[in-house]
């Protein structure tokens, strides 16, 4: 099966509905799918429902669907750099679940797992807990209870990713503190849409080093990549 | 009294050769300033141990960011990871400290400082997860708010980050530890006495 496709559009093809549940990889603007999240603006689908840590910026990453109003929901821990989600927030044309970071990484991990439901102790006795089934196990100091809370691991229609290198079969290799929730997102998508800087070939890669093999992988592109920096902070050279 | 990076020196103080240390953003940034001698590792919780400074001008690099999002650089002990692995580290108990700023504090260890209501709500961060699973929490911040009002409190009003979670509160006023019953005094800053510290604070002190 051929998985590398020409361009972000192709490789979307017939993949793309109203209303679904698409989970995305990045942390901040680092590592984001940003050649796939301009076609799904392109294809103008509509009522998506985002599992993203963040929610991008005004103009780039998510962000550019929030402009356009395709976004119905996000599953995010924190979305603080985004004007534009603020105001449809507020407004409440969007809707916002937020999780905090470690459970939507497990959620997304575990749903890629086939694990429907894990007990966390994150959020126990704040709102995260409201409503969650909570369960006690014995894990503290001499096997005192300690309270825990179930989590649903997260099962999304898509799964759009951003690697730095992918060989033709789809075995991704990602670049320092930009592989975040890449992995963990494209393990949870029914199907799974990558796009790489750089393509190579079959045998090239140490398969000792692949930091996501390539059965998780569906279709593949390459292309260049804007990788915009959110705060840049450098020191003085003394 | 102490000024931020006094605070941040005293904070360097807490933690112990060999850990691995969570800093938050603000003050607790700048405790890695102070860890002088010790063998520290800073996590990253989006997906790095061994965080190095800032980078020097025209060496930034957009794949190398820390979880403030700035641009940071890597070390020789420096490993990568991806969110659920960090997070699996954090939650797992294999961090050992966790310095981190607040809004509110209260006596029995709770812990303030993701959202005020019918404010901006921004988003918790990994800051649920830290809380709740790293060996001990730290928290450093100002003692008062600009209104002059005890940030530690017998009950936090805003809504919780952790309940319980809290080991020990570094404040310009001096250092106390979450014990049986109330706030322990166990340091005053320069300048300040026991009673100025019981007088700024409204949380029981035991």
């Amino acid at each position: 099966m051929k998985k590398i496709y020409p361009n972000a559009a192709a490789a979307l093809d017939g993949l793309l509905h109203d209303g679904m549940f698409i989970a995305a990889g990045g942390f901040g603007l680092c590592g984001i799918p940003e050649l796939l999240l301009d076609a799904i603006k392109d294809a103008g689908t509509k009522d998506l429902t985002f599992a993203s840590n963040n929610a991008g910026v005004d103009d780039f990453g998510i962000g550019i669907l929030l402009q356009t109003r395709q976004v119905k929901k996000m599953i995010s821990s924190y979305v603080g750099e985004n004007a534009e989600f603020m105001r449809q927030y507020l407004s409440g044309e969007l809707e916002l679940e937020f999780n905090p970071q470690g459970t939507l990484a497990e959620r997304m991990r575990s749903g890629g797992c086939g694990i429907p439901g894990f007990y966390t102790k994150t959020g126990v006795g704040t709102v995260i807990a409201d409503g969650k089934e909570h369960k006690d196990f014995p894990t503290g100091p001499d096997g005192a209870m300690e309270t825990y809370i179930m989590e649903n691991g997260i099962f999304a229609d898509l799964a759009i990713v951003k690697a730095w290198k992918a060989d033709e079969t789809g075995n991704l290799v990602f670049r320092k503190t930009a592989r975040n929730f890449n992995p963990p997102a494209a393990m949870c998508g029914k199907t799974c849409v990558v796009e790489v800087e750089e393509i190579v070939p079959t045998g090239s890669l140490d398969p000792d080093s692949i930091h996501l093999p390539g059965i998780y992988v569906h279709r593949i592109i390459q292309g260049d990549h804007e990788k915009r920096i959110e705060q840049r902070t450098v020191r003085e050279k003394t | 009294m102490w000024d931020r990076n006094q605070m941040a020196a005293r904070a360097a103080q807490e933690l112990e050769d060999g850990w691995y240390v969570n800093l938050g953003i603000g003050i607790p940034t700048l405790v890695a300033n102070y860890v002088g001698d010790k063998d520290i590792t800073l996590q990253s919780e989006n997906g790095m141990l061994g965080m190095g400074p800032f980078p020097f001008e025209g060496e930034e690099d957009p794949d190398l960011i820390n979880a403030g999002k700035q641009t940071i650089t890597e070390m020789d002990r420096t490993a990568y990871f991806d969110s659920a692995q960090s997070f699996g580290m954090i939650r797992g108990g294999k961090i050992a400290a966790a310095i981190l700023g607040a809004m509110e504090v209260d006596e029995k260890g709770d812990l303030a400082n993701w959202m005020i209501p019918g404010k901006l709500v921004k988003g918790m961060g990994g800051a649920m997860d830290l809380v709740a699973g790293v060996g001990r929490v730290i928290v450093v911040m100002d003692h008062t708010n600009k209104h002059g009002d005890s940030k530690l409190l017998k009950e936090c009003t805003l809504p919780l980050t952790g309940k319980g979670v809290v080991d020990r509160i570094i404040t310009n006023l001096g250092v106390l530890d979450v014990v049986e019953g109330g706030l322990k005094i166990v340091e005053c800053a320069d300048g300040v006495s026991e009673d100025d510290l019981r007088a700024a604070t409204e949380a029981t002190i035991v």
